[in-house]
């Protein structure tokens, strides 16, 4: 098992994964509970990673992160470096790509939260912040989790958009999903089968959580 | 304690199933004390209550509170929920099902220092008897005593308003009674407007001060229930103030002198004699009467006041609790609430021949 890819899989997607939730939180809240001109186009946008090809998404990115992109240009002049095959490029491209996993459980439970709950905080004097933190929060974590979790593992099993965009730096880009790749073309298939099977045990498990809790049999308060 | 009158007069109106849209069209003011408003579902009560609540804004109009004005649609004044200092129990009481009863008690005291929230909070506690719930999540309490908590926890933040939708529903009487009594005895100490919604008659009469009829989002009558209910003056308001019976019937003479009119009932059917109301002849009515206004014989009864003494065959009996409600087909089909005791000592059985009688001041117009 290549410990070092395993290890910066870990790292891509802990630090996506964290990301998305403070990007997807307030992207979700907007769409759940606010109606504006234009809505059903971002709602495309943030799901269209969903069913574009990876090798596509990957294509564009590669693109506005090259040396003429224009993502690629800025990241050039700020930070001295180029972006593309770099861990921050693959950082960059993840939260794209991941996003609407991240995204779609949030709305969910937001839109089925009981909106009497919300107009009774609001009549009882709590503004937005109060609302969100003390009512809608406390009872969509499941979905908070769910979207951590999600974006988490999806993070971990991309494939075609690291290969496009971070290509095959050890250490820096190549993730275990592209090892996974490199020991089958070198006909390694005992290793492979170790890594395997890791991520296999690591995303069941992942879902297994996700499952269990939105099921709610063990949820610290009783139904209502 | 201020004595402050809420005044309302909107307009709002909802074209989303745009075949008939409704319109919310209401005038009305609320002094101190209960103002039950009662009418059928989808009359436009709790869309009123929404509006002066802040969370759905009228098209026109204006809601003050004596000098303060809360919406005024001309003068672009919309205050929020927030800031309208106003309870409201929903009919779903809406407890935040995370929070401890007494959380959800503080729950709008944020602004007060936590000695004074927890002063406040016991004090309320006890007045509604919860004092014991405190520690509870909302899902363990019983319906009884979630409705006690939404209501203490809507009261606690001293409101210039309340209003309550439906709150005491699915309890049973004597339950809810006691619920009224402790708001009765919190509203001696406050006077505020209350404004209560509900659709049933027994709340109604438990309450008892003034009634505001509302069907199709219109006002249709305000003023003592015994007034208002016991001569609805619509079909809808007659349904849901209990009036088992309401028949269309077409009227065919006007007996000035006496003050009764007659009445050809479902297609002259049969005929009843009724108070006079403003229907010259040939005009479509309908007439409401209570089941339990009806009396039935088993013999043709002579030596009545009754002036509407109809043949008919009984069609069913069905027992629901301490009444039985009897099917009569007298050429229209009439419902009669009778006791059970009654049903056994006269005998009756489906197809067995009876006479309904009816007072003539038993019998409603409805427009």
């Amino acid at each position: 098992m290549n410990v070092e890819a395993l290890l910066l899989s870990l790292r891509l997607s802990v630090l996506v994964s964290g990301l998305l939730l403070v990007l997807a939180v307030p992207l979700a809240y907007t769409l759940a509970f606010f109606r504006w001109p234009g809505k059903f186009l971002v709602e495309s946008v943030v799901s269209l990673p969903l069913v574009l090809p990876p090798t596509v998404l990957g294509f564009y990115a590669l693109l506005a992160m090259g040396p003429r992109g224009a993502l690629g240009r800025m990241w050039q002049s700020v930070f001295g470096h180029p972006l593309s095959f770099t861990f921050a490029g693959l950082v960059i491209a993840s939260l794209v790509y991941s996003l609407p996993f991240a995204v779609q459980p949030l709305v969910t439970s937001f839109e089925s939260l009981d909106r009497r709950l919300l107009d009774a905080s609001a009549v009882l004097g709590a503004g937005r912040a109060r609302t969100f933190f003390r009512v809608i929060l406390p009872l969509a974590w499941p979905g908070v989790l769910t979207s951590l979790v999600l974006s988490f593992a999806h993070t971990l099993g991309e494939f075609g958009v690291v290969l496009m965009v971070g290509g095959n730096l050890p250490g820096s880009t190549r993730t275990v999903s592209i090892d996974i790749y490199d020991r089958v073309q070198a006909i390694d298939y005992a290793s492979a089968n170790q890594t395997s099977l890791f991520l296999l045990l690591v995303c069941f498990l992942v879902l297994s959580i996700v499952y269990g809790v939105n099921r709610r049999d063990w949820s610290p308060w009783p139904a209502k | 304690m201020s004595r402050a009158m809420l005044s309302v007069q909107i307009r709002k109106r909802f074209a989303a199933n745009s075949a008939a849209p409704f319109v919310l069209d209401v005038q009305a003011s609320f002094a101190p004390g209960f103002t039950v408003l009662f009418g059928p579902s989808g009359a436009g009560k709790s869309t009123l209550l929404d509006c002066i609540a802040g969370l759905q804004r009228p098209d026109a109009g204006e809601i003050r509170l004596e000098q303060d004005v809360l919406f005024d649609a001309a003068r672009r004044i919309d205050l929020s929920p927030q800031r309208r200092d106003l309870a409201y129990v929903f009919q779903s009481l809406a407890l935040f099902p995370h929070l401890s009863v007494g959380e959800n008690i503080r729950f709008g005291l944020a602004e007060l220092a936590v000695a004074e929230q927890r002063r406040r909070t016991e004090q309320i506690a006890v007045a509604f008897h919860i004092a014991k719930l405190l520690p509870r999540r909302p899902g363990e309490l019983s319906g009884g005593e979630k409705q006690r908590v939404a209501l203490a926890r809507a009261l606690v933040t001293r409101p210039r308003i309340l209003l309550l939708d439906e709150p005491l529903t699915g309890l049973d009487a004597g339950l809810r009674r006691s619920i009224l009594e402790d708001l009765r005895a919190w509203n001696d100490a406050n006077s505020i407007p209350i404004l209560y919604v509900t659709h049933n008659r027994e709340e109604v009469d438990a309450i008892g001060e003034q009634v505001l009829t509302l069907a199709g989002g219109r006002v249709q009558e305000s003023g003592a229930p015994r007034a208002v209910l016991d001569a609805p003056r619509s079909v809808e308001l007659a349904q849901a103030a209990g009036f088992e019976n309401v028949l269309r019937g077409k009227v065919i003479e006007q007996r000035l002198t006496d003050g009764v009119m007659r009445v050809a009932l479902e297609d002259a059917a049969c005929e009843i004699e009724i108070p006079l109301g403003s229907a010259e002849p040939g005009r479509e009515v309908c007439v409401a009467i209570r089941g339990g206004d009806i009396l039935l014989a088993t013999e043709f009864p002579h030596f009545l006041s009754a002036r509407n003494i109809l043949p008919g065959t009984i069609e069913s009996l069905a027992t629901h609790g301490a009444l039985v409600q009897v099917r009569v087909k007298a050429g229209a089909t009439f419902l009669v609430h009778i006791t059970p005791g009654a049903a056994r000592s006269l005998g009756l059985a489906p197809g067995q021949l009876v006479w309904l009688v009816v007072k003539t001041h038993s019998c409603h117009l409805v427009r």
